[in-house]
């Protein structure tokens, strides 16, 4: 795995659970903070960080874990605020949110960031690059993981429908795509996204994108042999 | 049997395949039929990945494998590999700060039957904005070869841009070098002559007092070389893309002297004709009738025309 060059990471001194995400999102000011798309992500990233994902600081630069690529890269706070919630960065960090010498960008920066697999933020990126970062892992032989977080706005970039159709003859198994679903597609097709998914050879599953032990259902009621897609719906208030 | 540099790249790139485990031929359908007529899909079905006719994903993909540890060599069609995704070359490589080999066919003419749509003489250029590649224009099928194999050793990022048209011979010895193909005398022009079109500009200059220079690698330059062999003030750069592609890069290699800089290549993108490479190349004024037109402008022109 090719690595950030200036990873440094926190050491832990607090233990952080979902009751305080709030508060740790709140550290992070200014004026471009997009607080409905990082409140669309909250509970999916936080599910996967504390119950699904083979990472931690100390693994975070191990060839041999499981990989996450925020596709839906703006709007990331929540994303920061899991990650210092987990140890990969500290509450100094979250607040120099945007500064000019912050590492934490309004789009994350793998090369800044301790524990980001991808640079993103402009959208309709990641789901190709987990194509190839999941061929990697099947040319390795690696039985890892890799979850890719997508919107469903995210989804009307064509680039998308490239990488969903390449995955699924591909049958990436280990491949895992979350669809934030807030219904923010201008053309979107209301209760589609699935269907998207699974002519092309997905087996995809909707789950309440607010609920903690149904997201985590999903996640663990992968179908196998197939690429996985999770619609968590959020409903319309967050964009 | 002609060799060609679409035909040395498959091979060069069949033998890295062998070499090296890391290594991973990424394709969007273009060429594969090169790869398999070799043998080479059946010898590396693992690693030698046909994307199909998807041009983004290609270098999304691409950047995944990369970000994984392996080294993407990514071939395709200029317009497709470069232009149409563009954005992915910026953020799935460069900003992701992985690096990839991508090796093109087209080039500005090659295939002038098709018009437009396969002709991307603005390729270089493009390329040319973003930070930390190499960008290559061989001449010849074993100058190919040879930056092939250095970048792959190398593993940055780079961009080799094959044509069919190319030189009788090979020039470039040591990867990235400019050389001086003919001296002329002190004060006269000197022209620095770009890829494929080396032996249409000898053939022009034959009797004028120019010195000629080589370069099948634009970025980045080799500004000591040019400075050395530079042996007056007027200096004509012919590319066979977009004009004056490299100029900004020759005018920053020279600006401790004094120099015109005259500009010579594809300048009318739009030309909404068919025909054949050798009707593109008369037309852009780079075949050798053209080339020596220019050049005798050139030296004909008095200090007010520059």
């Amino acid at each position: 795995m090719v690595h950030a060059q200036h990873t440094t990471l926190t050491q832990r001194t607090t233990t952080y659970n979902y009751d305080d995400l709030a508060r740790l999102i709140q550290i992070m000011t200014g004026d471009e903070r997009h607080s409905e798309a990082a409140n669309s992500t909250l509970d999916v990233i936080w599910t996967l960080y504390d119950r699904i994902l083979n990472v931690n600081p100390s693994t975070a630069d191990s060839p041999r874990r499981d990989l996450f690529y925020l596709s839906k890269g703006h709007g990331p706070m929540s994303f920061y605020a899991v990650l210092a919630a987990k140890g990969f960065l500290s509450t100094d960090d979250l607040s120099t949110f945007g500064g000019r010498d912050s590492i934490l960008g309004h789009h994350p920066d793998r090369m800044l960031v301790p524990g980001v697999d991808i640079s993103s933020g402009s959208l309709g990126h990641g789901l190709a690059l987990s194509v190839g970062a999941a061929l990697a892992m099947s040319i390795d032989g690696y039985d890892g993981d890799i979850y890719c977080l997508i919107g469903d706005g995210e989804l009307d970039e064509g680039s998308n429908s490239e990488a969903i159709a390449l995955a699924g003859r591909f049958g990436l198994s280990r491949l895992t795509v979350i669809v934030i679903d807030n219904n923010s597609s201008l053309h979107g097709w209301p209760g589609g996204i699935t269907s998207r998914f699974e002519v092309e050879g997905w087996s995809a599953t909707v789950v309440d994108g607010r609920d903690l032990d149904d997201i985590e259902r999903g996640f663990r009621e992968r179908t196998t042999g197939t690429p996985n897609v999770l619609v968590a719906q959020v409903g319309n208030r967050y964009v | 049997m002609f060799d060609s540099m679409r035909f040395r790249f498959t091979d060069v790139t069949g033998e890295l395949l062998a070499s090296d485990t890391r290594t991973v031929a990424v394709l969007a359908v273009i060429g594969r039929s090169m790869f398999a007529d070799r043998g080479l899909i059946q010898r590396f079905p693992d690693r030698i990945i046909d994307v199909g006719i998807r041009e983004q994903a290609q270098i999304g993909v691409a950047g995944g494998l990369a970000l994984q540890g392996f080294k993407p060599i990514v071939s395709g069609y200029a317009p497709f590999l470069v232009e149409r995704p563009y954005e992915q070359i910026k953020l799935d490589l460069t900003h992701q700060g992985v690096n990839a080999i991508l090796v093109s066919v087209g080039a500005s003419w090659d295939s002038s039957g098709s018009g437009r749509t396969h002709q991307a003489p603005e390729d270089v250029a493009l390329m040319a904005t973003l930070p930390g590649w190499s960008i290559h224009v061989p001449g010849h099928p074993d100058e190919l070869e040879l930056l092939l194999r250095h970048e792959h050793a190398h593993g940055a990022s780079a961009y080799i841009r094959t044509s069919i048209d190319q030189n009788r011979e090979s020039y470039t010895a040591e990867p990235g070098s400019i050389i001086a193909l003919r001296t002329g005398s002190e004060g006269s022009p000197t022209i620095l002559v770009v890829g494929p079109l080396v032996d249409a500009t000898l053939d022009a200059t034959s009797g004028l007092d120019v010195s000629v220079l080589y370069a099948s690698t634009v970025v980045p330059l080799d500004a000591p070389a040019l400075r050395n062999f530079v042996r007056g003030t007027d200096v004509i750069l012919i590319e066979p893309f977009l004009a004056g592609t490299s100029s900004g890069r020759v005018a920053d290699a020279l600006n401790d002297r004094p120099i015109r800089l005259f500009s010579h290549g594809v300048t009318e993108p739009e030309l909404r004709i068919y025909g054949t490479p050798r009707d593109h190349r008369e037309i852009h004024g780079l075949d050798a009738q053209g080339i020596r037109s220019f050049v005798t402008r050139v030296i004909q022109a008095p200090l007010s025309a520059a």
